[in-house]
């Protein structure tokens, strides 16, 4: 390693030695500064709709009023930031569009967050007037344990797979279930998902066993190993991360967490690069010969 | 040898019926499939309580034997005590809706307002969502030592990432908006996400299902016997 010139100026090799090995407290104030100060201010920025978040929206909007949907609700409160705006906006024009919506959980906490997004969603003074009833436009039959094998059961038989709802009603007796069997019986379904079991199973055993239609939104983590489901067709639409949920909210008209939490992200992942950047510099003047 | 032999007859069994069934979906393999598939969602709801104990009796031992850290342990147990606690019997202490029985109302445990809800929104929640809020931090630290221009593919990863982080954010082509249109910043990570990275996923998970069948086949024909254990 090349010792500090005394000559050098103020920036030389003995600054930034010091600097490649910065304290990691000064990046996590950085951090939580560049994450905590924009939650305070609105900044309007233009937000670029991908094509896969369009496909997103343009599905839902493609769907005849009416349809029955099948949300399925596959992940826990860490991935709620990126994923309940999604939620909420999808409830929203779902319920817009006078759609019947059948909510499912493959995780245990699942059916908890669709409550909360379904409550959000019904607060919107749009569906005052149209009188939305539990069990009739909408119902959620809860967790089920077995991952996979539940989407697997659910194509032969849903109500045999969720014999109660969330609130211990007989699933047999809601009225949004009379007539449903299996996937055929949906005119689409939409996953949210963080992580196993998620969209992949999804797509694994529910879009290519029954031909189901399928749009999914995904932790931004999670989402790359789900593109190539969007480029083959398998998913009609993709929402990643907390950007696709800002995308999502921006071409359906319905700004919301997703778009006011976007401030935070930028400042955050500028202090990202701005760091990786400055690390960078001081790992090749520490290199150099002095 | 009935120990391993057994096992190894209901694994191939099971195998073959999932196999048969997605090549010949009619009866009787159909009705077989749904049979199997409940014994695994049993199976799987009887590990979750398996994993309860384990975790119970791990945290127990560490308290006793004052081993490391033994008061995290403690602290597992008291939330686990609390919560079930809320979830089981909070209608000793909620009132009861008329006409319900102690039963009915405990089935209830999830309705908002009660103690278990409480505990879900209010404990669970909050230190879940700071647990995983703290990667943020730790990722921006990580990234500020570990991404480093160090080759020529290293320097491929850091640019793409720019790009990416760039392009994930309004505020990417705000920075860059002097670009040419189509070539903005959240253009190129588009293209990014969709066409090298995607193929770069599709190799992926090729391997991958080339793997999982591979190890399927020696699971059902008995050559694969690891998961039984080491042979007496």
């Amino acid at each position: 390693m090349s010792q500090p010139n005394p000559s050098a100026p103020t920036l030389g090799p003995g600054f930034w030695e010091k600097f490649a090995l910065l304290d990691r407290r000064i990046i996590f104030a950085f951090i939580f500064l560049g994450l905590a100060l924009p939650l305070f201010y609105t900044i309007r920025q233009p937000i670029p709709v991908s094509p896969e978040g369009r496909a997103y929206y343009q599905s839902i909007e493609n769907l005849p009023a009416g349809s029955k949907v099948l949300l399925s609700f596959d992940y826990d409160p860490p991935s709620s930031p990126e994923l309940q705006p999604m939620a909420e906006a999808t409830f929203k024009q779902l319920f817009t569009k006078n759609c019947k919506l059948v909510v499912i959980g493959l995780w245990p906490q699942g059916p908890q967050q669709a409550e909360q997004a379904l409550a959000t969603a019904l607060r919107d003074p749009r569906f005052k007037d149209k009188k939305l009833e539990y069990g009739v436009n909408y119902a959620n039959l809860g967790y089920m344990a077995g991952n996979e094998i539940v989407i697997q059961k659910m194509n032969a038989d849903i109500i045999s797979t969720f014999p109660s709802d969330y609130k211990g009603n007989a699933t047999a007796s809601l009225p949004i279930m009379r007539g449903v069997r299996n996937y055929k019986n949906f005119d689409f379904i939409i996953n949210f998902s963080s992580g196993f079991v998620g969209t992949r199973e999804w797509v694994q055993f529910c879009v290519d066993r029954s031909g189901a239609k399928m749009i999914a939104g995904n932790t931004a983590v999670q989402a790359p190993e789900n593109y190539p489901y969007f480029r083959s067709g398998q998913l009609k639409g993709l929402l990643a991360g907390m950007k696709g949920a800002a995308e999502y909210e921006t071409v359906a008209g319905q700004p919301g967490k997703g778009i006011s939490f976007m401030g935070s992200q930028s400042v955050a992942h500028l202090v990202v690069i701005l760091f990786v950047i400055l690390g960078n510099i001081a790992y090749f003047v520490s290199r150099r010969k002095w | 040898m009935m120990r391993r032999e057994i096992p190894l007859f209901i694994t191939s069994v099971v195998g073959f019926i999932f196999v048969i069934r997605f090549f010949i979906p009619h009866e009787p393999f159909y009705s077989l499939e749904d049979v199997s598939s409940s014994w695994i969602q049993v199976i799987q709801a009887f590990a979750i309580w398996l994993g309860i104990l384990n975790l119970l009796k791990v945290s127990l031992d560490k308290i006793y034997k004052k081993e490391r850290g033994w008061g995290y342990s403690g602290v597992i147990i008291f939330s686990f005590l609390a919560i079930s606690i809320a979830g089981f019997f909070f209608p000793l202490w909620e009132e009861r809706p008329a006409g319900y029985s102690y039963l009915q109302h405990a089935r209830e445990f999830l309705k908002p307002g009660t103690s278990f809800d409480w505990f879900y929104w209010y404990v669970y929640s909050p230190l879940s969502s700071t647990m995983f809020a703290t990667l943020a931090f730790f990722i921006a630290s990580a990234s500020f030592r570990a991404f480093r221009a160090r080759s020529f593919q290293a320097t491929l990863l850091l640019l793409s990432g720019f790009v990416v982080m760039f392009g994930s954010v309004p505020v990417g082509n705000v920075l860059f908006g002097w670009l040419p249109a189509g070539w903005q910043v959240s253009d190129i990570a588009d293209w990014v996400r969709n066409v090298p990275q995607v193929a770069g996923q599709r190799a992926i998970q090729i391997g991958i299902a080339l793997g999982i069948i591979s190890t399927s086949l020696r699971l059902i024909l008995g050559l694969e016997r690891a998961h039984l254990g080491r042979e007496e």
